[in-house]
């Protein structure tokens, strides 16, 4: 590490660049969460425990965490068919296609909420097709996954994509001479090398979930136990002047949050180590 | 010089206030506050510009003690300021005995919307807990609105059972077992009803029910008076750690008292709030039902008990849902 500091870099103002990186860090992220801590901290550690750990709390705990894991998972699947045929076929209208990807990003969330839920609910569209095989979405744990799924689309398709554009058409066809089957070429030249993409986009859609709001509380139902996302009992403590509880439960959602993008995080280095060795 | 200054002084000065509010209210004060600022000019020739901020209760109260800095607060609920004044200290705990009425210059009271001809025939309190009738209400744990509404039911649930708080809760857990969706604000669940069809009968304030059947037409909505409710006292406050700041306390003063007087209570039944003056209240009177009311010191004792003992957590509200 030493040694790499005292290289000289092509590029000048290393220094500058790293001390104005800390300093732009420590004040748009690091103050803002540790105040969370600190606020935290108030509780002490029995009533922290207390809070976190009622059956509400919990219930919710597994309904953000399954529901966001559940959204991401069919966003890989879905996002990577999608990146699939924006890079791989010429089609009229691929523009516009490749422009509605990121409307979930532009959109506010609140206005992602009412449209879901005017589609999905049982006199909405969708939601009354739905309806007519007895599957209910609007107001229940369904419903939610839907609209996970609407605003985490982005990710994984844009994470994909310019993997697959540079993906060298060369070793899939150096695989179908070598007599590899269509599908032993997908799972064992492209796939590998699109996993740490496919898993940043899985990263990226399902942090994002997690911290959802907006577009959940329209479509969720919030029927306590059942259909309470986390963000929403954060804003529930919030609204009986609980600075203390909500802050616990949010510390919780934070440390949760960062372990499971760690453990992403390591998946792509291994899977990353592993190509290259 | 001494010309210049003396000019100066006599010049009308400019004042600003900030009103902090709640959703529903932002038609009523558009007009309130052209209104005082007229009526202020007229008086000591000063002019006076109220700015309005919006939003839910409880985040407007919680605004304010993160430091927005409201010359007046007029929320839902008296919770709220409590909140204030407890929370931060900006006024001082017998707020509400500053101002006539418990300091609420205009009243609601918590009605039923239902749909046209009203076909699950739902007239009061009990036919809401009858299965297959879909109820919709906000989340009281998120919303001042939605409190009232769980207060007027329980106090009818009370009335009922001669004060037999099991079978209140009973009749509570029965309502609550109705409600397909708990939206998180007041004007959500109206949405949810009014714009997406969803439930039979919508509770609500008296202002937004009669607000949804003035837009969307009298040919979808019927208004229906249960039997009895709940007064519900938006009350109204002077921060007074802000206006020592600002210097603002008389025009701040003036413009809650104006609240009270004819030219104020006028306004506040043109926007389908329960005025205060008994001759402002005749003057209207067809507009709104005879309901017999209570009010929550009567039944409850007040905003912070009521608070305590319904919607904190662990509260009767979560032990409908089941958890202690």
């Amino acid at each position: 590490m030493k040694l790499l500091l005292k290289q000289k870099s092509v590029l000048p103002g290393f220094g500058p660049a790293l001390g104005f990186t800390l300093f732009y860090l420590t004040i748009i992220v690091l103050i803002p969460i540790s105040m969370l801590f600190l606020k935290t901290a108030t509780l002490g550690w029995s009533s922290f425990w207390e809070t976190v750990s009622s059956p509400r709390v919990i219930a919710s705990f597994g309904l953000s965490f399954g529901t966001s894991f559940t959204a991401a998972l069919i966003n890989v699947i879905f996002g990577l068919i999608v990146a699939w045929v924006l890079v791989r076929y010429r089609f009229p209208g691929k523009k516009i296609i490749d422009m509605l990807i990121d409307l979930p990003f532009a959109l506010p969330t609140a206005v992602a909420g009412i449209a879901l839920t005017t589609a999905f609910s049982e006199r909405g569209l969708l939601g009354s097709l739905l309806g007519s095989i007895g599957i209910k979405t609007a107001f229940t744990p369904l419903g939610i996954i839907i609209a996970l799924t609407f605003i985490g689309l982005p990710f994984v398709v844009r994470a994909v994509q310019p993997v697959l554009e540079d993906l060298d058409k060369e070793m899939e066809e150096a695989a179908v001479c070598l007599g590899a089957r269509r599908w032993q070429t997908f799972v064992h030249v492209i796939l590998p090398i699109l996993f740490p993409a496919l898993m940043s986009g899985f990263a990226m859609a399902f942090a994002r979930a997690l911290g959802e709001y907006g577009s959940v509380v329209f479509i969720a139902g919030n029927i306590p136990m059942k259909s309470e996302i986390t963000p929403l009992l954060i804003i529930t403590k919030l609204e009986q002047y609980d600075y203390a509880g909500a802050t616990a439960i949010a510390t919780v959602m934070l440390i949760a949050s960062f372990a499971c993008l760690f453990i992403i995080n390591r998946l792509q280095w291994w899977s990353h180590h592993r190509q290259e060795a | 010089m001494a010309i210049l200054l003396l000019g100066l002084s006599a010049q009308a000065a400019d004042f600003q206030l900030l009103n902090v509010s709640y959703d529903p209210t932002r038609e009523l004060y558009q007009e309130v506050n052209a209104a005082f600022a007229q009526y202020w000019k007229g008086k000591t020739g000063d002019n006076v510009t109220v700015q309005q901020s919006h939003g839910g209760s409880g985040k407007q109260a919680r605004a304010v003690i993160d430091g927005l800095e409201a010359d007046v607060v007029t929320l839902a609920l008296a919770y709220d300021i409590d909140a204030i004044s407890e929370k931060a200290g900006f006024l001082p705990k017998d707020w509400q005995g500053r101002l006539p009425n418990q300091s609420a210059p205009y009243t609601s009271t918590v009605v039923f919307l239902v749909r046209k001809e009203n076909p699950k025939s739902i007239h009061d309190w009990n036919d809401l807990v009858k299965p297959g009738v879909s109820v919709i209400t906000a989340n009281p744990k998120t919303s001042g609105g939605a409190r009232w509404n769980y207060l007027a039911a329980w106090g009818y649930a009370l009335k009922k059972f001669g004060n037999d708080e099991t079978k209140a809760r009973l009749f509570m857990a029965q309502l609550y077992k109705n409600v397909p969706v708990l939206d998180s604000g007041a004007r959500g669940s109206t949405i949810t009803f009014v714009e997406r069809g969803i439930g039979d009968v919508l509770i609500t304030w008296e202002n937004e029910a009669i607000l949804a059947i003035k837009e969307r037409g009298k040919d979808k909505f019927e208004i229906v008076a249960p039997s009895i409710s709940i007064l519900a006292e938006p009350p109204v406050a002077l921060i007074d750690k802000v206006v020592d700041k600002k210097k603002t306390r008389t025009v701040a003063q003036a413009y809650l008292q104006y609240l009270y007087s004819e030219e104020g209570q006028e306004i506040a039944a043109k926007h389908y709030y329960r005025p205060r003056l008994a001759k402002v209240t005749a003057k209207y009177a067809d507009r709104f039902p005879k309901i017999k009311l209570f009010t929550i010191n009567e039944l409850f004792g007040g905003w912070s008990k009521a608070q305590k003992n319904h919607f904190s957590d662990g509260g009767l509200f979560d032990q409908i849902y089941g958890h202690k």
